[in-house]
């Protein structure tokens, strides 16, 4: 088996009485895509949560990269190499598209609040035109470059989702989350999309663990799907097998299974 | 921080570097370098009145400026601006009588020493937000003005302390003339460093903070640290103008620094512009001039033979003040978005005229 980057080893996350995962556990391996799928309310952006730092599981440990994170904070998370995008858009509205990827830099750039206003004098300057070139090379990737210098909370809903994945990828992630990248688009740009995925899979090598409910797309480009439901994992494994899975079926996929069931009946 | 490009034709950029420059073209930046040269050359034909004005809007607009990248970059907010620019005055004022350091140096550390202060009252502001922040500034607002009242040794206690003109190399700045270069220089510079944060890595990391925590967090910034730093910075600002303010009156009192002064440097930021470095400026000069013009507006109804009655003239000292209100109360409603929205509307009304679209 291939070295594996992303460790979740038993998994619970509780609010109150709430029991959102239980004993969770999966591995991730290094260069994959791995995919998150599930009925709504399974725990699914609850992992991803645990996963990117947003909520600390009450039992369990997850690994990155041969590290222990379970307790790190999410900046923390995000400076070993874990970038990740929301579900409900969330770019920093009132600044450009160029600057919300530069954000996305934070952690590789070392001018602070001292030497970034001597701006030509503490070499500022040369490190911030520095990252703008890498920035460009990803605006670039996404096609984003007629938009570059327009406000983000301007822009439409599968553009914004776009300046959202440039955004994490400015992180120079290892892995990168995303949740639901596809939601709310037309085929078209649904398309782009996966393309961007594979591309930023395959080019960049970037790790891509991601929850998305168009089937199609999952086992399209998936190389591991795991299967939530009611905060537990039924499977996970091989898109087709896991297709094949009856529990799936009922769990998931639904109707197949209950129309045979009731012919047969 | 972001608008439309409004590039005139033919203007291409062929490098990040002109891509990334605080003026927007070469026209304006000609502009800018025009005017702070004008503003140099002023003491030769303005009287001192105009003068102590401009030394006025110096202090008070870097001070502003160090609540506006609080308020309206990092989205926070400071009901104790009023006092940490008292502190800055005292602590400059302390530093170089107590120490013996020149005042040119004592005003930066003042503004260092004002800078620890902040964060140690932005403390709050790791775990607090909107209305409670508030609350909980102004308790720092309460506290330091009791302790200018009673740490003599700080401060003079009632009977304020006694602050030195600044002195370069033996030259004396204790003319309003002469002071006047000492604030247009500190003015200048802090307007230059704040522009200068605002495009670089903490700048966007204080507005990534105000847009949206959840995700710039995940984008590898440390809550708490740039909340507290964001404190600092602002608190460091009002540091360096209310030390400017005490080495230019040459005495600083306890009873200068409430809560309405707080409430006068928000009202700034807000009147200018929350999140612009210019628009900071341009609230600052109208609340330094909107008293002074409408003082000289009752000056000219007390000549006419209707507004010398008695009662009239009581009566307009009344409506000065509420004219002030009335003004700002006018500002929030038609443009909540400040004087710099308003700037940039009229100049794209003439950079498109005749076409408004």
């Amino acid at each position: 088996m291939a070295e594996s980057i992303l460790d979740v080893n038993n998994i619970s996350l509780a609010f109150g009485g709430v029991k959102a995962l239980t004993d969770v556990s999966f591995s991730v391996e290094k260069g994959s895509v791995f995919s998150i799928i599930g009925p709504n309310g399974a725990g699914k952006t609850s992992m991803l949560n645990c996963v990117s730092g947003r909520y600390q599981p009450q039992e369990g440990a997850i690994t990155f990269d041969g590290k222990i994170v379970t307790n790190l904070r999410p900046n923390d998370r995000a400076n070993l190499g874990m970038g990740r995008t929301f579900q409900n858009l969330a770019l920093f509205g009132h600044m450009s598209v160029l600057d919300n990827i530069m954000v996305g830099r934070h952690h590789l750039l070392k001018n602070n609040w001292v030497t970034g206003p001597l701006y030509w004098l503490s070499g500022a300057q040369k490190e911030e035109l520095a990252h703008r070139r890498h920035v460009e090379e990803i605006i670039d990737f996404l096609e984003i470059s007629h938009i570059r210098k327009s406000t983000a909370g301007t822009l439409s809903y599968g553009l914004r989702k776009r300046v959202e994945l440039a955004r994490a990828m400015a992180l120079k992630p290892k892995m990168i989350l995303l949740d639901e990248p596809m939601a709310g688009m037309n085929l078209e740009e649904k398309e782009d999309m996966a393309r961007y995925i594979l591309d930023l899979n395959e080019e960049f090598g970037i790790t891509v663990v991601m929850i998305e409910h168009d089937m199609g797309v999952v086992m399209d480009i998936s190389h591991q799907v795991m299967v939530l439901d009611f905060g537990k994992k039924l499977i996970s494994g091989d898109p087709e097998m896991v297709m094949a899975d009856p529990h799936v079926k009922r769990a998931y996929l639904g109707e197949e299974v209950d129309e045979s069931e009731a012919v047969g009946a | 921080m972001s608008t439309t490009s409004m590039r005139p034709c033919g203007d291409f950029r062929t490098s990040y570097q002109q891509d990334n420059t605080i003026f927007e073209t070469k026209f304006i930046w000609l502009l800018a370098v025009a005017s702070v040269g004008l503003l140099c050359l002023a003491p030769l034909f303005l009287d001192e009145y105009f003068l102590s004005l401009a030394i006025q809007v110096s202090y008070l607009g870097i001070a502003a400026l160090g609540l506006n990248i609080l308020v309206g970059f990092t989205g926070q907010i400071s009901l104790g601006h009023g006092a940490f620019f008292g502190f800055g005055a005292f602590a400059s004022a302390w530093i170089n009588t107590q120490f013996g350091i020149p005042v040119f140096f004592a005003i930066p550390l003042a503004g260092f020493l004002t800078m620890a202060v902040g964060m140690m009252f932005g403390l709050p502001a790791a775990r607090i937000k909107g209305l409670y922040l508030a609350i909980a500034t102004l308790a720092a607002q309460f506290i330091i003005e009791d302790f200018f009242a009673r740490a003599e040794w700080f401060s003079g206690g009632s009977a304020g302390a006694m602050a030195d003109s600044v002195n370069i190399f033996g030259y004396l700045f204790d003319t309003d003339q002469s002071f006047y270069y000492i604030a247009i220089f500190a003015l200048v510079t802090m307007y230059l460093w704040g522009s200068n944060l605002m495009r670089t890595r903490d700048g966007r990391a204080f507005v990534a903070v105000r847009d949206h925590y959840l995700s710039a967090e995940i984008m590898g910034i440390n809550l708490t640290k740039y909340r507290l730093l964001s404190f600092g910075v602002s608190a460091f600002y009002a540091g360096i103008g209310g030390a400017l303010y005490g080495h230019y009156l040459g005495y600083v009192s306890a009873e200068g620094f409430t809560i309405m002064m707080s409430i006068q440097f928000l009202a700034m930021c807000i009147i200018g512009g929350l999140g612009s470095v210019k628009g900071t400026l341009m609230g600052v000069i109208f609340m330094v001039m909107l008293p002074e013009s409408l003082e000289s507006v009752v000056g000219l109804m007390k000549e006419t033979s209707w507004g010398n009655i008695p009662a009239v003239v009581d009566g307009i000292a009344y409506l000065k003040e509420m004219a002030i209100g009335l003004v700002i109360i006018l500002f929030l409603i038609f443009e909540p978005e400040g004087l710099a929205h308003r700037w940039a509307q009229i100049k794209n009304y003439w950079k498109f005229y005749p076409f408004s679209y």
